[in-house]
């Protein structure tokens, strides 16, 4: 904060009226393991006199005792602020650092360069206006600097920094910068940014960062890399959009007063404006913009706001409120580009919670289109995504959302997927097209609908879920419960590996992403069942809990009763029905679960059976006790 | 927008979502200039309701007795339903920072103190006014931070956190510390009170108060519970608190400067940080880390 000293100590009142006119800027430095991200930003800290005296004894300490610099001052250190990251030299988290000019306030966010921590350079990014990207001047280009790059245009940022760093270790050589500037124009003509600046600095040494320091590179015109900070213009499209706000929260203090709450996500509002909410077609008029500080006559993207509506509309939290004249689109199908988050990698076919602003539904990946290959941006074909790697996929969600493709607003076409068992967020997504338009397709309303055909059979239709390991007794089970329903006079359907794994899903194996297909099929054949007004009997193993309640999911609640029959392992082994344990022991079968693919037991399972018991046929009547109720044609 | 109203903007936007979110939030109420900000934008993000969830004290029975009065004088004036926990446990052994020494004390009166009252009433999520240009570990950390059932930040594997969507989701005994004002400056604040006239703890501002040396720090006597030591006399003083704490750990700065814009323009002035006046945060290199993996705020 040198730069206003003067000022502070001779007029703070002037000072600060000033401060009040300044606006913001978020940037993130990114590149290769090493090249320099975070001494840059120490230096930038350093260089503003952002550095206090105490910190600076702690960092003078530090850097003898774990820097990597000697007896001179590692700069990273003031950023690499866990354990962890100091004891080997590296950042493994972003690290967020602020600092001050007179013109502008920087959030900056410190990546990591280390492929293995490519997630935390992800959140980073999404959330930057402009990227640093370095590269080591003695290493130039590397699939790293190509990796973050293109994350970075992913994440829809479009004017970056090339900084060539440790330009004191190639002598200031104007040749090796000129050549890394050309090596990179060459990469980047895919990329689609709109304003590449190239600097040659040393982090180190301070050179060219807050301002050129002629001396060693008087080659070298300018911009310093803080000029280029201060001064780049980022084009605010997003209040000139058409008028996006997600319901986060509805205030309800008394029956008088509901209000609307929520970011706005692109364009403005005043009171008056037609609005409409896209997922029920309604619409009415703003009505007041409500703050503690008196009702507000315009409202900007960016701003958080509660509003009234003249109407009294059905509106609840996850809802868009939008222009009625331009609409977002509205789908429950679209095609999105992925970045995968997570150790355990994507499965097409499971079911993950997609959270899009406030709106979170369960959706799934139908399929894997492409995995883009960082290192070419070529595509290529993949099942699954692991770790840091990214696709393009094809995704079905339970129920439509309102969104706009992610390059036309970078607020309303991106969504995180959360796993359901783990809670971790495993994938960030953004959005490119619908794949069919939700709107048109409202489900033609039949005239014979489940209710009708349940009522023709005289009763309810549910599905029995039979989930344990093989050899458990799933098959012996669902027959006799079958044939005991069938004299209940009962019209039934049990799915099983013979009728299923024959015809409908010959074409999967074991491995992890086809057993998750497998269910998904067997889960959504159950639910046509149903619908046809049929009790439904699946008896597969089952293994994944996603699965499962992905199953449990798509029906309604009471038309799913999970049994599981819990049978020990040795006792599954000991049984071996079909030989198959003895295969997989002696390796011949590969993914049998129980001996080398995971079984995930049932966490609340309306029923669970002691499989090791020998009378199946009292096991089968205790579980047709368990589900009179559904049999009752009462409630 | 202006860098103040993005701020302000983004704090509203974490403070609903999580109470979107979340069945049983609280917000931790530590009395600080920080703490004020974050019941402001609270008042802000909910009007006109109240801001639906409670403000909780984890009171130590070391806070300055001007902290206390203010505290109290605010639930009253606003309405707000403030619970306040203290560690009997570590009261009834007679924990005290000048017995105890500044690590066992926090750890005692403050971490247990903090992970008891949470455990009690069961809040699934807890506000907490921290930002991230306090101390290097608090750079790392995310806005919705996940704590495991145990209140473990386990800093290796924090969720990816992008856009301003943030992952809510947590089984039954694991929470979510969320920190609205991560992405403020100490600059900001002040600004921020400045301009909003958000009342904040007298000891903000300069005034002379009694005030020992001890460990090269000015520790206000407070009460009779400081002993002086050999060779320590009490000294009248224009002193302020730039942070306020436990009034034992809690130094004092000497200074004039009793109004907004001069406690700014002491602030930009300054070599210090403001930290330095903190006496846990010295104790041993990478500590707070180590205090927050522990269930620390
Ligand atoms: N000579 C010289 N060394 C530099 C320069 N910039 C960085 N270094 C050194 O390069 C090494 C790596 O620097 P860091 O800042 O930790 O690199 P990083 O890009 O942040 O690394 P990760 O975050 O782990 O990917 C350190 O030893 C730095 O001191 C420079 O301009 N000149
Ligand atoms: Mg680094």
């Amino acid at each position: 904060m040198a730069h206003q000293s003067e000022l502070i100590a001779k007029d703070i009142h002037a000072y600060l009226k000033a401060q009040q006119e300044k606006s913001m800027l978020r940037f993130i430095t990114c590149g290769s393991v090493d090249d320099g991200k975070s001494t840059l930003i120490g230096r930038l800290l350093w260089d503003s006199k952002l550095v206090f005296e105490d910190q600076l004894a702690a960092l003078e300490a530090d850097s003898k005792r774990v820097g990597t610099q000697g007896e001179e001052i590692d700069y990273a250190l003031l950023l690499d602020g866990l354990q962890a990251e100091r004891e080997q030299g590296i950042t493994i988290d972003v690290a967020y650092r602020f600092f001050s000019t007179d013109k502008r306030k920087f959030i900056v966010a410190d990546t990591p360069g280390h492929e293995q921590y490519t997630r935390n350079m992800v959140t980073g990014a999404s959330t930057a206006d402009v990227a640093v990207i370095l590269i080591d001047a003695r290493k130039g280009v590397l699939t790293q600097t190509k990796r973050h790059s293109y994350l970075v245009s992913l994440v829809g940022i479009r004017k970056v920094v090339v900084a060539i760093n440790k330009m004191d270790l190639v002598g200031y050589d104007q040749n090796c910068f000129e050549q890394i500037a050309q090596d990179y124009q060459a990469i980047a003509g895919v990329l689609g940014f709109e304003e590449i600046t190239y600097i040659p600095i040393s982090a180190l040494k301070g050179d060219n960062i807050i301002s050129l320091t002629a001396s060693n590179m008087s080659w070298y015109a300018g911009p310093a890399l803080l000029d280029y900070l201060e001064t780049v213009q980022i084009g605010d499209t997003r209040s000139v959009q058409p008028f996006r706000m997600r319901i986060q929260w509805v205030n309800r203090p008394n029956l008088d007063f509901r209000g609307f709450c929520g970011t706005i996500a692109s364009g403005q509002c005043r009171p008056g404006d037609p609005v409409v909410v896209p997922s029920s077609g309604q619409q009415s008029r703003i009505a007041r913009i409500v703050t503690m500080d008196g009702d507000l006559e315009l409202a900007c993207a960016g701003q958080s706001i509660t509003l009234t509506l003249e109407d009294e509309i059905d509106v609840s939290r996850g809802d868009m409120l939008t222009d009625p004249n331009r609409c977002p689109g509205f789908a429950n199908q679209f095609q999105a580009k992925i970045v995968w988050l997570n150790e355990n990698a994507l499965l097409p076919g499971r079911s993950y919670l997609l959270k899009a602003g406030s709106s979170v539904t369960p959706a799934q990946i139908s399929s894997l289109k492409q995995r883009i290959n960082v290192c070419t941006f070529q595509d290529e074909s993949g099942k699954t995504l692991s770790m840091n790697e990214i696709g393009v996929c094809n995704l079905a969600l339970d129920r439509a959302i309102a969104f706009d493709p992610y390059v036309e607003n970078r607020h309303t076409g991106n969504f995180i997927l959360i796993d359901r068992f783990t809670n971790a967020t495993v994938g960030a997504g953004m959005i490119d097209f619908a794949l069919r338009r939700a709107s048109n397709i409202h489900w033609q309303v039949l005239e014979v609908d489940k209710i009708a055909r349940a009522e023709m059979k005289n009763q309810k239709p549910f599905v029995l879920w039979f989930t344990g390991l093989s050899g458990s007794g799933k098959s012996t089970l669902a027959n006799l419960v079958e044939q005991k329903l069938h004299s209940l006079g009962k019209h039934t359907y049990l799915l099983d590996g013979d009728n299923v794994r024959h015809g409908l899903n010959r074409d999967l194996g074991f491995t992890d992403a086809d057993r998750v297909e497998n269910v998904r099929r067997i889960a959504e054949t159950a639910k046509l069942f149903v619908d046809a007004g049929l009790i439904v009997l699946t008896a597969f193993i089952s293994p994944f809990r996603s699965e499962r309640a992905m199953a449990r999911d798509i029906l309604e609640e009471a038309e799913f009763v999970e049994i599981f029959v819990d049978t020990p392992l040795e006792v599954c082994e000991r049984r071996d029905p079909k030989g198959l344990y003895k295969k997989a022991r002696a390796g011949e079968l590969k993914n049998f679960t129980g001996i080398d693919s995971d079984y995930e037991v049932p966490e609340r399972p309306e029923i669970v059976v002691n499989g090791a018991n020998a009378d199946a046929d009292n096991l089968a009547e205790q579980i047709i006790q368990k589900v009179k109720k559904n049999l009752s044609l009462g409630n | 927008m202006t860098h103040l109203e993005q701020l302000e903007a983004e704090s509203i936007h974490i403070l609903r979502e999580v109470v979107a979110e979340f069945e049983n939030p609280v917000m931790l109420y530590s009395i600080g200039k920080d703490s004020s900000v974050m019941l402001h934008l609270a008042r802000k993000a909910f009007y006109p309701a109240k801001p639906p969830f409670p403000l909780m004290h984890v009171d130590t029975t070391w806070k300055f007795r001007e902290m206390i009065e203010f505290r109290d004088r605010m639930a009253r004036e606003c309405g707000f339903d403030l619970l306040i926990h203290t560690n009997e446990e570590g009261v009834r052994q007679g924990i005290s920072p000048f017995t105890h020494g500044s690590a066992l004390y926090t750890d005692v009166m403050k971490t247990e103190g903090l992970k008891q009252a949470l455990d009690k009433y069961k809040f699934d999520a807890a506000f907490g006014g921290a930002r991230r240009d306090e101390e290097k570990s608090r750079a790392k950390e995310r806005i919705f931070s996940f704590r495991s059932e145990t209140h473990r930040w386990d800093p290796k594997s924090q969720r990816p956190e992008l856009w301003n969507i943030y992952n809510a989701k947590v089984k039954k005994g694991e929470s979510i510390r969320a920190f609205p004002l991560s992405n403020w400056t100490e600059l900001d604040i002040w600004q921020y009170i400045y301009l909003e006239q958000i009342p904040i703890v007298p000891l903000y501002y300069s005034k002379v108060r009694p005030v020992v040396e001890r460990d090269g720090m000015l520790i206000m006597v407070d009460d009779d519970r400081l002993k002086l030591l050999p060779g320590e006399d009490v000294q009248m003083k224009s002193v302020r608190f730039r942070t306020l704490g436990c009034y034992p750990l809690t130094g004092a700065v000497e200074s004039t400067a009793d109004n907004l814009p001069e406690i700014i323009q002491e602030m930009l002035l300054t070599r210090t940080s403001e930290r330095q006046g903190r006496l846990i945060d010295h104790d041993q290199a990478g500590s707070m880390e180590k205090k927050k993996q522990e269930g620390y705020f």
